[in-house]
Order: C-alpha cells, then sequence, then structure tokens
C-alpha cells in the first residue's frame, strides 16, 4: 500500500485478485498508471485482460487487493460512481445505444451532469429549458471535434464499424474522464481504419489531456502507440516494459507461440 | 341499423382518432396561448358533441361515452406500461396490479366520503404526504452510507412506511372524527357534504391513488427491479396476483368491509365527468412524455438499449429503472381511479392478472417505444373490441360475441408477423415528437461533410 501513495500515478492497481469460483481469472495484479500515460494490456485470449478492466470500473467485484483512482478507493463501488470519478471505457464489442441516434449516444454521457433534475424535465422549468439547449449545443460541438457532426442524427446501428468506433470513443470521452480505457478498439478494423484508429488515439490523448490504457491484439497498434506494455497470461503478469524489451522477451514469446518458440526466437 | 351503426361507430372512431392528433399537434405549438387553445377547443368539441342530441338521436350516445372513457383509462394505463415497457425494456405484467389498486384507494375515499366519513381522505393523503417524506428522508440517509445492499434498504423503506402506516391511521382516525360533525345530518347537510365538496375530495382521490400506486411500486419495485428482465416479468406475474387476491379477500382479510371482497365494490359516485377525464388525459400524456424527453428519458432509453454501457456511461441502472417503474405505475394509479368513478362498481375480477395482458398488447400493438402508437392502440382496442365489433357480432346470435376473440387475435398475428414492430413501431407524432436539434450546422455551413464521408466508407 506504501507505493501506492505516489502522487504522479492517475491508477494503482495493487494486488488485485479476482476468482470465479475455482478459477482465478486474474491473480494478484498490479499496475500503475502516471497521469498522461499511455500504457497497453497485451496477453493471448482469456489471460484476463477484459477482467482487469470490469475490475477497474466495477462491473464485477474483485476477490481481493485494491484499485486506487486519483488517490481514492474505488474498489467496491457501483460502475456508474467509478464513471463518475472520471474513468471511461469502451468495449470489445462495440456497445454504442443501437438504436438511438449518434446525437443521443453523446448526450446520455452526459446525463450524469445534466444540470436539471426529473423534477425540471416534468415541470418543464426555465432551468430545463437553459440546460437542455446548452447540453445538446455542447453535444454537437463536441461531435465536430470528431468529425461527427454531419451524422448526429443517424441511428448508431447503421453507421460503418470504424465510424460506430469513433462515435464509441466519443461517447466514452464525453464522459469526461481522466482516464479512458479502450478494450481492443482495433478489433475488426482494416489497415487504412487503423491507422486512422491510432491517429485519432493520438488526437484525444492530447486534446483531453488523458492517460491510456488499452488492451489490444494488433501488435502493430501496441507497438505504434503504447510507451510501456504489461504483458498477461493466466491472469498473472508475466513481463513489463517498453515495446522494444517485450518484443524481445522469452516469457513473452513462449505465452503467445508456445514452449520452445522462445528459445528458438531469442537465440 | 346494422350498417349504418357500424358505419356510424367506424366514423366516431376516426374523429376521435383526429381529434387525438389534432390535440398532440396543437400541443406541439410553440406559443402558451397557441396550446392553451388547443386544450379549450380539444375540451369543447367533445363536451359539445356529448350534448349534442337532437330527439331519441344522440351524436355521442351513453354507450359511445363509456367507451370514451375506456379507452381515456386504457390509454393511461398503456402509456405507464409504454415507459416501463417500451422505453426502459423491463417486461412488468404489474401495471394491472397499480391501477387496482389506484381504482380501489380513489373509490374507497369518495364511497367513505358519500356516506359521511373523511376517513378515507384523511388517512390516505395523510398516509402518502407523509411517506413520500420518509421514503425521501430515508433515501437521503442510505446514500450517506455507500454500499448498502438493496434488501437492507428494501428493510428500512419498509420500517418507514410501516411506521408512516399506523400514525396515519391513528391520526387519520382522529382527524376525521374530529371533521364529522361538518357532514351534518341527512336532513340538513354540512358543508363537507356539498356536491362542490366532493368534486375537489375526487380530484385528491385521483391524485393520492396515483400517489399511493407509485409508492407500493417503489417499495416492490426496489428489490425486484434489480433481477434480470425474464426473473423481473415472473415477479410481477406475482405481485398482479398478490393484488388480486387481496382484493378479493378484501373484507376479511384486510379490514376494508366497504370492498365487500369478491363479490364486488358496488355505490362509488360516478365522479368522473369528462371535464376530469380530459383533464387528467392531458396531465398524464404531458407527464409521460416530458418524462420521456428529458435527459433522465434519454438514460431510461439508454437502459433498455444496453445495461452495461449505460452503467459505464455513468448511469444508476437500477435507479433509472426505479423512477421509470414509479412514474409508470403513478399513471396506472390515476387510470384505476379514472376507471374507478366512471363504473360506479368494481370487481376483483377485473383485475385479474389475465386482463392485464390488455395493455400489454395494446403497447406491443402500438409499437414499442412509441407513444403516439399507444394512444392509438388503445382507443382502437377498446373501439374496435368493445365496441363495434360487440354490436356487429350481436345480430348474429347470442353466442356470436365470442367470436370476436377469435378474430381479434387472428388480427394481432397478422399484425406480428407483418410489422413486428407493432403500428408505428418508435415513430412519434407531433407533440411527443423530440425537438430536431441537429440543424445547427447545416445553417453554419461547416464544410465538414466531404471527410466524414470518406471516413465513413
Amino acid at each position: 500500500m506504501a507505493e501506492a501513495a505516489k502522487n504522479d500515478d492517475l491508477l494503482v492497481m495493487s494486488e488485485v485478485t479476482k476468482a470465479f469460483g475455482g478459477l482465478l481469472a486474474v491473480k494478484d495484479f498490479s499496475l500503475s498508471l502516471p497521469k498522461g500515460s499511455l500504457q497497453g494490456l497485451i496477453g493471448p485470449n482469456g489471460a484476463g485482460k477484459t477482467t482487469a478492466f470490469n475490475l477497474i470500473t466495477g462491473i464485477i467485484p474483485l476477490t481481493s487487493g485494491s484499485v486506487t483512482f486519483k488517490g481514492e478507493r474505488v474498489d467496491g463501488l457501483e460502475p456508474y460512481e467509478v464513471t463518475r470519478l472520471g474513468v471511461a471505457r469502451t468495449f470489445q464489442n462495440i456497445r454504442l445505444f443501437s438504436n438511438l441516434s449518434v446525437l443521443d449516444n453523446v448526450r446520455i454521457a452526459y446525463h450524469a451532469h445534466a444540470g436539471y433534475s426529473l423534477g425540471d424535465s416534468i415541470l418543464r422549468s426555465r432551468r430545463y429549458e437553459q440546460k437542455e439547449r446548452e447540453l445538446t449545443e455542447r453535444a454537437l460541438d463536441f461531435l465536430a471535434i470528431f468529425k461527427l457532426e454531419d451524422i448526429a442524427d443517424e441511428i448508431a446501428k447503421n453507421l460503418p464499424y470504424g465510424q460506430q468506433r469513433r462515435v464509441e470513443i466519443a461517447r466514452a470521452l464525453a464522459c469526461d474522464p481522466a482516464l479512458l480505457l479502450l478494450d481492443e478498439p482495433a478489433a475488426g478494423m482494416n489497415p487504412r481504419e487503423i491507422l486512422e484508429l491510432m491517429e485519432l488515439i493520438h488526437f484525444v490523448k492530447e486534446r483531453f489531456g488523458l492517460t491510456i490504457l488499452l488492451i489490444e491484439h494488433q501488435m502493430r497498434v501496441v507497438m505504434g502507440i503504447c510507451e510501456y506494455l504489461t504483458v498477461m497470461d493466466f491472469g498473472e503478469v508475466i513481463a513489463r516494459g517498453t515495446p522494444k524489451e517485450i518484443q524481445n522477451n522469452a516469457t513473452v514469446i513462449e505465452a503467445y507461440l508456445g514452449k520452445g518458440a522462445g528459445k528458438s526466437a531469442a537465440s | 341499423m346494422e350498417l349504418g351503426y357500424l358505419f356510424g361507430t367506424v366514423l366516431k372512431m376516426m374523429a376521435l382518432l383526429a381529434w387525438i392528433y389534432g390535440l398532440l399537434w396543437g400541443l406541439a405549438r410553440e406559443k402558451l396561448w397557441e396550446k392553451a387553445l388547443t386544450i379549450v377547443l380539444a375540451f369543447a368539441v367533445i363536451q359539445g358533441a356529448m350534448l349534442f342530441n337532437v330527439g331519441d338521436f344522440s351524436l355521442f350516445s351513453a354507450f359511445d361515452q363509456g367507451l370514451l372513457y375506456q379507452a381515456i383509462t386504457m390509454t393511461m394505463v398503456a402509456l405507464g406500461l409504454n415507459l416501463i415497457y417500451g422505453f426502459n425494456g423491463q417486461f412488468s405484467l404489474a401495471q394491472w396490479g397499480f391501477y387496482g389498486i389506484g381504482a380501489y384507494t380513489a373509490a374507497d375515499i369518495t364511497y367513505r366520503w358519500t356516506s359521511g366519513d373523511a376517513s378515507g381522505l384523511v388517512v390516505v393523503g395523510l398516509g402518502v404526504i407523509l411517506g413520500a417524506a420518509a421514503l425521501f428522508g430515508v433515501s437521503r440517509l442510505l446514500r450517506l452510507k455507500r454500499g448498502v445492499p438493496v434488501l437492507s434498504a428494501f428493510t428500512f423503506y419498509l420500517i418507514a412506511l410501516v411506521v408512516v402506516g399506523v400514525v396515519s391511521v391513528f391520526l387519520g382516525g382522529e382527524i376525521s372524527a374530529a371533521l364529522s360533525p361538518l357532514f351534518g345530518t341527512a336532513g340538513a347537510p354540512g358543508p363537507l357534504a356539498s356536491p362542490a365538496a366532493l368534486q375537489v375530495v375526487f380530484f385528491f382521490s385521483v391524485v393520492f391513488a396515483g400517489a399511493f400506486a407509485a409508492e407500493v411500486s417503489f417499495l416492490f419495485g426496489l428489490p425486484v427491479l434489480s433481477l434480470g428482465s425474464d426473473y423481473f416479468g415472473i415477479a410481477t406475474l406475482g405481485f398482479a396476483i398478490v393484488v388480486k387476491t387481496l382484493l378479493v379477500n378484501s373484507d376479511t382479510i384486510l379490514p376494508f368491509k366497504e370492498m365487500k371482497g369478491g363479490r364486488g365494490m358496488i355505490g362509488i359516485p360516478k365522479l368522473t365527468s369528462w371535464s376530469w377525464a380530459f383533464v387528467f388525459l392531458v396531465l398524464v400524456i404531458i407527464l409521460v412524455r416530458n418524462f420521456v424527453r428529458s435527459s433522465t428519458g434519454r438514460a431510461t432509453l439508454a437502459v433498455r438499449e444496453d445495461e452495461i454501457a449505460a452503467r459505464a456511461m455513468g448511469i444508476d441502472v437500477a435507479g433509472n429503472k426505479l423512477q421509470a417503474f414509479v412514474v409508470g405505475s403513478f399513471v396506472a394509479g390515476i387510470g384505476g381511479a379514472i376507471y374507478a368513478h366512471f363504473m360506479g362498481f368494481l370487481s376483483p375480477a377485473s383485475f385479474d392478472f389475465i386482463a392485464g395482458f390488455n395493455p400489454l398488447i395494446i403497447v406491443v400493438f402500438g409499437g414499442l417505444g412509441s407513444m403516439t402508437g399507444t394512444i392509438a392502440a388503445a382507443f382502437g382496442w377498446i373501439f374496435f373490441l368493445e365496441g363495434f365489433l360487440r354490436v356487429l357480432l350481436g345480430q348474429m346470435g347470442t353466442d356470436a360475441p365470442t367470436w370476436r376473440f377469435v378474430l381479434y387475435p387472428i388480427a394481432l398475428l397478422l399484425l406480428m408477423l407483418v410489422r413486428p414492430q407493432g403500428l408505428l413501431g418508435t415513430v412519434e407524432w407531433g407533440f411527443f415528437k423530440a425537438k430536431a436539434t441537429s440543424k445547427r450546422h447545416k445553417a453554419a455551413g461547416e464544410g465538414s461533410a466531404p471527410e466524414s464521408a470518406k471516413a465513413g466508407d
């Protein structure tokens, strides 16, 4: 716990364990994310990466350990409370509100900060009128940053895949987070879309002063944009380091390609 | 007579639909005086039609008026259900139970009042107001301490409400005893026995009935809404059965002699006039629409679309479901109160859960997530099923009315095959429509269109 006190770490996970019955999905997982960093979390399928994300955002409760965000314990909080503290995420398989418009998808993210109560909206008070107008303006300005303003009225499910990703990232950022968690953002994208995505990630990181943690299988993305990597296998951290170091790490290669492969690649 | 009657009924139904869409159109106007004018006109048109009697011809006979009131109560119940099921995605059979609770609560208040007893109004009024305060207070206290399990929270709310119940029965008994001289005697009625006082009491009975249903729904929904959708559906079925059973035994296991249990409650004053029905219809329409077209309403839709994503967007999913459920039940309670006072008779058999499928079918028929469709379906349903079909098939012989329950399900089957999303899908009209919001960039003329088109190929 002493090491968790470092001030420049936005997120600190220390010895987090999650057991599903007898299965240890995540075991003694520790991670610290300095403010403003862009880190990657990689590992073979089933390594527990998405579970780690779910533990941060509180979607599933952890068995032991602690998660600290901005110096505050967040394990045990409801997911919506974690989000309101400033953690936003996207999902492995896009989870847009698919029958709603792009604009509404973003406006929903503003709900926690709408600035008017249910009573205001039922009585249609002046505060409702004013805040609702502001909120819509803000959402449209926000969409304009992502060049999505022209499709604000489109129903989300009718958009092409790459654009849905874009909307999902925009929606997550509309929650006004300090930490953005991206779960396989490049999954299912063609090479050109991947390039656009990498640009987008760089852009939002600078524009919003974000700290980003991403899970990704596309090595091109991981090696291209991450500053630091954590590698998981069977719920445990097997390696940490810069992309260069990881590329030559025998344990990592073994985890991905099987025993024996590590030796021949390292030699 | 048959063809003429059929033609007349269809025409009336069309006229009513046109009327309601005119109302929705007028309410969507920008200026306040336009809205007010719409409301006055909409009221006057029907009132005029009701007064139009020449000889033995009446444009809007007592039978038609009955259908109209039925359509209005069904509209309320179905609008509330659409909020819960269509907009929030929670399949609920409890709506009919809340409808029954509202009907019996309001009926008991006015029944007691007309027999010179203010206790119904005072006790329910006190209970509802203190109950709301207690629920609010407990929720504030619970918010101070994080992570209270839902069942513990439920227990606190339950204890608070039981205390409130005991207090209001005791206090209310004292107050109403003090009020009883004001009713006067049969020979010399006091000020509280006047017809004007009864109208005021009727208004409060409707509001309190809705509020009572809402508070019961809060208590019921709190633990049950955290279940997944299907399990929630089963739990609500249980609720509907409990309500009906309690109503059947209201004079034995519950202390309400005047409800007469399974024999049915008679002698409820028929206070539902066109004015009241219209006022409450408009209020309910405005309430539901304002709920849906707000940030909370958008959150409600988000919960329907994807609960996990909604959580990740900072939406308190459990709280949001509860809000929609309580508002929907409030509306059902109001519908029940209006129903009780135009029928003048309540039987627990009407609140059987089987009948509770009616609003469900209406909501699906009109389109899940379309308030416009719900109103159309509710009016269509009543006039189709209860109106001309009954009369038309009635000509064929005594057993023939049964045929409508063959014809009607076939119509339903066909609709589900052809349009599974319901008559209107999620299309809205007039007042219910979301305001157009993203016109701005077209006016500003920013030329980012080619770029986004490129990204979107």
